[in-house]
């Protein structure tokens, strides 16, 4: 693996990421900021770009920010790698994971 | 990557405001409190940690609206109050239950008239064996005495909220209350409004008030604490640190059933989200279970007869009053799994893992299930019903796994004996209240999660509109709110404290620390000299660290203070614990030096409150609310009718 720059960066601060933005979807209105119970993002410096989750080791997952987003699509929850839980298809024996 | 804080900031910067009614929250029980106290001609003022639209543990959606007394159902609220006492050993808040279901279904109408969907008016469920045709309501667990309703509570909270606007209750979100003020300022006076610190801009809010409601939600993170696993370990919303109950503990309110935990936490660490694994409990009930060759596991009935046809499972058996909510007792009890499920696994009659065959359900069964429950009960639409489907999961066609008997049990994951439950799930310690849900202190009214032994949605919602009634009957004839210079200063010292703070403690390791001191000196075993370290320990942490703890940003300080709640909460479980010098089953409370189970002179309430700063045990008989009938129809008339 080669890269240009390499920094010391700190870990994340949760095993989990909870939301990903779609950049083409979401203009920016902030309604999840305004939503969000926890108060887990703060609004992008830039105008128009998806806000900033600066404290994704709060969220609870309740989906709210989703909930509430008057453009589906633009927010994603990221279901935590270790919670995904597994489903069968009844008719074949298939085995799937969320 | 270091951001600016992007809101001005005005630390220590006072706004003051006058109310009649002061509303503490804004999930639930607040909303109704604050729109009961309107419609009685009282100025509102409700502070919100959230935004009110959807904050509190309900305001994603709710599924159940249970114990409901109505037209329907033939059971009356004193029927449902025997068995909420009975199923708790009596250790229940039978004033609370009693008011709730007596006013459930009144509650549950007027949220419909703000715009909230409680009937299936879609015809999308025509002809379901749970749907009454002429209301169009749907009901769960007992389709014959329908008492708990399914509704749509995705719904809820915003309706809630536009009734708030419309009414003119004067909301601040972003707010959390850091201090109730009394008269004098001293403990054990008549409360006169609160204090709030604005959880973006840090501005300090000061509230003066006739009559006061906590609204607040109840303690959490005292036992669990990890950032590291999904929303901070905790049922109820992780902001839910027990605002409400430091802050009435600190004014000298009363506080019963606080050495109430409970082993095996509903939301461990290491669980999967709620509801959403292959379960046939609660939201999932009564969901057909197979095994990994496709076996169907019986279900019986309480007396372990095998029931055959799937409507069985939905009914009491003859001589059966009703099905209770959660299972329980005997002669509430629902039907259930084979209960030597386990055994016969073992036996090699059933293979693990398990599935939640939704398949094989009668369609409009499977589609209330997943689609309706799963999908308006709080943290399930998004996490759980759109996240599933757009995996592929089709409940037409798929099973889903059930984790029962591989590290857990039930919907929960296992857990240690030390990670108990606090205040996250049914029945915790919480505030004194009279008949018209006035606490000890005259004029502080508590509704929801700050009462001792609350309920559920349908509690918090019924118990706020009767306090919001009370509260602005008790402002009528109240004399205006004089405060305290002095208490004011305190609160604002105890408040920015964090912001001046140099050291670096974060406030997750004080919240693990506080774990730590509880789960060894305060879980089992515990005995009198464990319990007297542990608060040692608390007290150190107190005088020692929470100095220590920095807060670069309004949000740091919230989560600061937050934990600084906690910890009060903590020195609460001790008090409350060394106070009660038995062991008892209904508690989950185990004493080494005590070890007799429920002695029948320990029969009662230990009631627990702060005089002067000395923690001051006094008790209750269990039955302290007297004649229930009576009692409320005494103090709903003594309401002004205004």
């Amino acid at each position: 693996m080669t890269r240009d720059k390499i920094y010391a960066s700190p870990n994340q601060v949760t095993p989990g990421h909870p939301l990903v933005f779609n950049d083409k979807r979401c203009n920016g209105c902030n309604r999840c900021v305004e939503v969000c119970l926890m108060d887990v993002f703060i609004p992008n410096p830039k105008k128009g770009r998806p806000p900033i989750m600066v404290y994704p080791d709060e969220c609870w997952y309740d989906g709210c920010c989703v909930m509430e987003c008057p453009r589906p699509g633009a927010i994603t929850m990221n279901h935590p790698l270790m919670q995904r839980v597994r489903f069968k298809r009844k008719a074949t024996g298939e085995h799937f994971h969320i | 990557m270091e951001l600016r804080w992007p809101y001005a900031v005005q630390y220590e910067k006072e706004a003051d405001y006058n109310a009649d009614v002061l509303v503490l929250g804004g999930g639930v029980a607040g909303c109704f409190a604050a729109i009961s106290a309107a419609r009685k001609g009282a100025s509102v003022v409700l502070l919100e940690k959230g935004a009110t639209v959807r904050s509190g543990s309900g305001g994603s959606g709710c599924d159940h609206w249970v114990h409901t007394p109505n037209p329907l159902s033939q059971i009356s609220a004193e029927d449902l109050v025997q068995y909420e006492l009975a199923s708790n050993g009596g250790y229940c808040n039978g004033l609370s239950r009693y008011i709730a279901a007596r006013e459930s279904y009144d509650t549950l109408l007027e949220l419909e008239k703000m715009g909230a969907k409680i009937r299936d008016t879609k015809d999308e469920f025509k002809g379901a064996d749970f749907r009454d045709e002429q209301s169009k309501f749907l009901f769960a667990y007992d389709y014959q005495k329908k008492i708990h309703f399914r509704v749509w509570g995705t719904t809820f909270k915003p309706a809630l909220y536009r009734e708030c606007l419309k009414l003119k209750v004067k909301i601040f979100d972003r707010t959390m209350v850091t201090g109730l003020l009394t008269v004098g300022g001293k403990q054990g006076r008549r409360v006169v409004g609160a204090t709030g610190l604005g959880t973006r801009s840090g501005q300090f809010l000061i509230v003066k008030a006739k009559a006061t409601i906590n609204c607040l939600s109840r303690h959490q993170r005292n036992f669990i604490f990890s950032t590291e696993l999904r929303g901070l370990a905790t049922f109820r919303a992780p902001n839910n640190t027990g605002d409400g109950h430091a802050a009435a503990w600190r004014a000298g309110a009363a506080f019963t059933m606080m050495e109430k935990t409970s082993p095996r936490p509903f939301v461990s660490p290491y669980s999967f989200p709620p509801y959403g694994t292959g379960n046939p409990y609660n939201t999932w009930f009564p969901c057909t279970m197979v095994d990994a060759k496709g076996k169907e596991i019986p279900w019986v009935d309480r007396d372990g007869r095998v029931l055959k046809k799937f409507s069985q499972r939905t009914r009491p058996v003859r001589g059966q009053s009703f099905l209770g909510e959660r299972g329980g007792i005997y002669p509430y009890a629902q039907p259930h799994l084979i209960p030597d499920l386990e055994k016969r696994i073992g036996k090699g009659e059933y293979a693990l893992p398990l599935y939640a065959d939704l398949t094989s359900l009668p369609p409009l069964e499977r589609k209330v299930i997943w689609g309706m429950m799963v999908g308006e009960e709080g943290k399930t639409r998004v996490p759980i019903q759109q996240t599933y489907e757009a995996s592929g999961f089709d409940p037409a066609k798929d099973l889903l796994q059930s984790y029962q008997y591989l590290r857990g049990d039930l919907m929960r994951e296992t857990s240690l004996p030390q990670e108990r439950s606090s205040g996250e799930i049914g029945d915790a310690g919480g505030l004194v209240v009279d008949w018209d849900l006035q606490t000890t202190l005259p004029g502080l009214f508590a509704a929801g999660d700050a009462l001792f032994a609350a309920n559920y949605y349908y509690h918090a919602a019924t118990t706020g509109r009767y306090a919001g009634r009370m509260a602005a009957a008790y402002a009528r004839r109240a004399s205006a709110p004089v405060i305290s210079k002095r208490q004011v200063k305190e609160q604002k010292q105890w408040t920015y404290g964090p912001v001046r703070s140099k050291e670096g403690l974060s406030w997750k390791e004080l919240n693990a620390g506080i774990c730590r001191v509880l789960q060894n000196y305060c879980s089992e075993p515990k005995n009198e000299e464990l319990m007297h370290i542990g608060s040692i320990w608390l007290k150190d942490l107190e005088e020692q660290e929470t100095r220590r703890v920095g807060a670069d940003n309004p949000h740091k300080l919230v989560r600061t203070l937050e934990v600084f709640n906690i910890l009060t909460c903590s020195q609460m479980i001790i008090a409350a614990s060394l106070a009660r010098k038995a062991s008892s089953s209904p508690l989950f409370f185990h004493r080494l030096d005590y070890p007799d189970l429920d002695p029948p002179n320990w029969h009662k309430w230990i009631t627990i409150q702060q005089i002067e700063g000395a923690v001051k045990v006094a008790e209750l008989p269990i039955d302290f609310w007297g004649p229930l009938a009576e009692n409320y129809e005494t103090h709903s008339r003594l309401e002004d009718p205004q």
